[in-house]
């Protein structure tokens, strides 16, 4: 009975952050009649992981259009991110006990992206403010990973470190405030790089104009990152198809170890 | 020339695991054991999470004890009564490791477990081996004749109820001694993904009394069925093994153990027990290094 509040509290607090975001974007984001419109695209919708899958580079370009034909006046500024599907973790950390380290202290994130990029054309805190920028959930301090479980501030901001510091040295959250590369105001393209043991799911990557503090556009796209071929076929049978997935390994085993042994014994 | 492993999620580079499964083949071939003591923490060091590292050794091991059981099944060299008994604990023992791994990740404290297991079975083991092989050596340059030592189990084997004859054995004991044995082999197995050879070997000789002749065979034969079941039982409980990850390690394995047998025929067998103990006290010694020296990542993700 617990759990299934649990759960159900859980789900809500799913539905309730990207409802209020989504409010909050139209209330901030006026369909201004004198604002540029963002038209963004990526260089691959799906990324394919197969046998090579080391990683991928991801492109993501698009224009700036603005109203009744002018050029851009005046500055604007690009942030792109990407974010992965979120998963529940605990996260653990530690210490050493009688010499000897051991996991000591968790924190459970409910919602912690397995993949995170945010690219700029210049430092996100040069553009926004520290609450605009916690709205739109951009950059690695705004993550939105529903701690439970803590007992002081303290304490969060330690474990939210440690998970942002582990991730970023995984090459699976990434903060980069040059990859964003504007030509007369009017065309932008980021270059991202995906690594090979990034989450399969669906992955959002949305673009935002600021200018003068302000987000003044948002666009999105979806990319799936999604296994194919046999590795697709591997992991699938190995998560839904466990006893036949094992029978087929262990026959591979003997297998391979009987016909080494018959042809080395014939030598 | 890397290549994604399709369960472990991450990309390898293929000539590394040929060459880490070749060397554990060399050494299993050589020395009699299934190398997964061995493995497991040769992946771990590699970045490989260590369920899937457990998991797809243990499938590892099957193949590599394959060709030495059959080659001992050939001459005479299993006890098939004794071997069932242990197979039998083993799968007792391999259940109830399925149910302690479940429970020490939910803890957290699953790598902690696997480390002091690891240094505990490898620096007790290795040292008596280190021990031994040096006297043997000594003895040996000495030209004296070595002691030999009257067979007879441990004396709490007698006390144990109900007794059984295993003929080839030599042995008229109670079946529990092997049972309970056999438990403690699959749960290792379950746990380090190791075949337990280098710990059944002594067992069965000093505790259990058996004639020599047939240890090592029988050793393989309940290795062989032991991580059989614990493949199995990883599929369809952790779904941690990679199939990839173990055909690349399969290869290199079956030559490796191959070369390794032919090897050996040539060796002087106590300077091979010294190189083993070596090997086995080293990678002790880093276990142990890793659980004393800060850790490189003082936090870990644990996916629910």
């Amino acid at each position: 009975m617990t759990k299934f509040v649990d759960s159900r509290r859980q789900a809500m607090q799913h539905w309730l952050g990207p409802l209020c975001l989504a409010l909050l974007m139209l209330a901030g984001v006026r369909a201004d009649a004198r604002n540029p419109i963002l038209v963004p695209d990526v260089s691959s919708r799906t990324i394919d992981i197969k046998y090579s899958f080391t990683g991928e580079t991801l492109l993501l370009f698009g224009a700036i259009i603005y109203p009744d034909g002018r050029l851009a006046d005046d500055r604007a500024d690009i942030i792109v991110v990407i974010q992965g599907p979120t998963e529940p973790i605990i996260l653990r950390e530690k210490s050493r006990i009688g010499g000897i380290w051991v996991n000591a202290d968790n924190i459970r994130f409910a919602s912690a992206p397995g993949y995170y990029a945010v690219a700029s054309s210049r430092p996100v805190a040069d553009m926004l403010n520290e609450r605009t920028a916690a709205v739109y959930e951009i950059g690695l301090d705004n993550l939105s990973l529903s701690p439970a479980g803590f007992t002081s501030d303290d304490q969060l901001g330690r474990f939210e470190r440690g998970l942002v510091d582990l991730k970023r040295r995984l090459g699976l959250y990434v903060a980069d405030a040059n990859a964003v590369e504007i030509t007369q105001g009017s065309l932008y393209r980021a270059r991202l790089n995906i690594p090979a043991r990034v989450p399969v799911g669906r992955y959002t990557a949305e673009t935002f104009l600021v200018r003068n503090g302000e987000v003044i556009a948002v666009a999105s796209r979806q990319i799936d990152i999604r296994k194919t071929g046999t590795d697709r076929f591997i992991a699938n049978a190995a998560q839904n198809h466990g006893l036949l997935y094992g029978l087929f390994a262990v026959l591979l085993s003997v297998g391979m170890g009987w016909t080494a042994a018959t042809l080395f014994a014939r030598r | 020339m890397e290549l994604y492993l399709p369960v472990a999620n991450m990309s390898v580079h293929i000539l590394w695991i040929l060459a880490l499964g070749t060397m554990v083949g060399l050494l299993s071939g050589m020395f009699g054991v299934g190398g997964g003591f061995l493995t497991t923490p040769l992946l771990i060091f590699s970045g490989i999470p260590p369920t899937v590292a457990a998991a797809s050794a243990a499938t590892q091991v099957t193949g590599a004890s394959v060709s030495g059981m059959m080659a001992y099944l050939r001459r005479g060299g299993v006890d098939l009564h004794m071997g069932a008994v242990l197979v039998a604990g083993g799968l007792i023992g391999s259940i109830l490791g399925a149910f302690a791994f479940r429970w020490l990740e939910s803890i957290g404290q699953i790598d902690t477990v696997i480390a002091l297991l690891y240094l505990l079975l490898l620096g007790s083991i290795g040292g008596l081996m280190f021990k031994e092989s040096l006297t043997t050596l000594n003895i040996l340059r000495s030209g004296a004749q070595p002691a030999t030592r009257k067979r007879r189990h441990h004396p709490l084997v007698t006390m144990l109820p109900l007794r059984w004859r295993f003929y080839r054995s030599g042995l008229y004991i109670s079946p529990i001694a092997p049972l309970i044995l056999g438990a403690v082999s699959g749960m290792m197995t379950m746990l380090l993904g190791v075949g337990g050879g280098f710990i059944m070997v002594p067992a069965m000789l000093y505790i259990l009394g058996m004639g020599a002749e047939v240890v090592v065979g029988t050793s393989l034969f309940q290795i062989f069925l032991t991580t059989i079941a614990t493949t199995l039982i990883h599929s369809v409980t952790t779904h941690a093994v990679d199939i990839v990850l173990a055909l690349l390690l399969l290869i290199g394995g079956v030559i490796g153990a191959q070369i390794g047998a032919r090897l050996a025929m040539r060796a002087n067998p106590a300077g091979l027990r010294l190189i083993l103990a070596i090997i086995v006290l080293l990678v002790a010694l880093r276990m142990g290094a890793g659980l004393t020296w800060q850790p490189d990542e003082i936090f870990t993700v644990q996916a629910l």
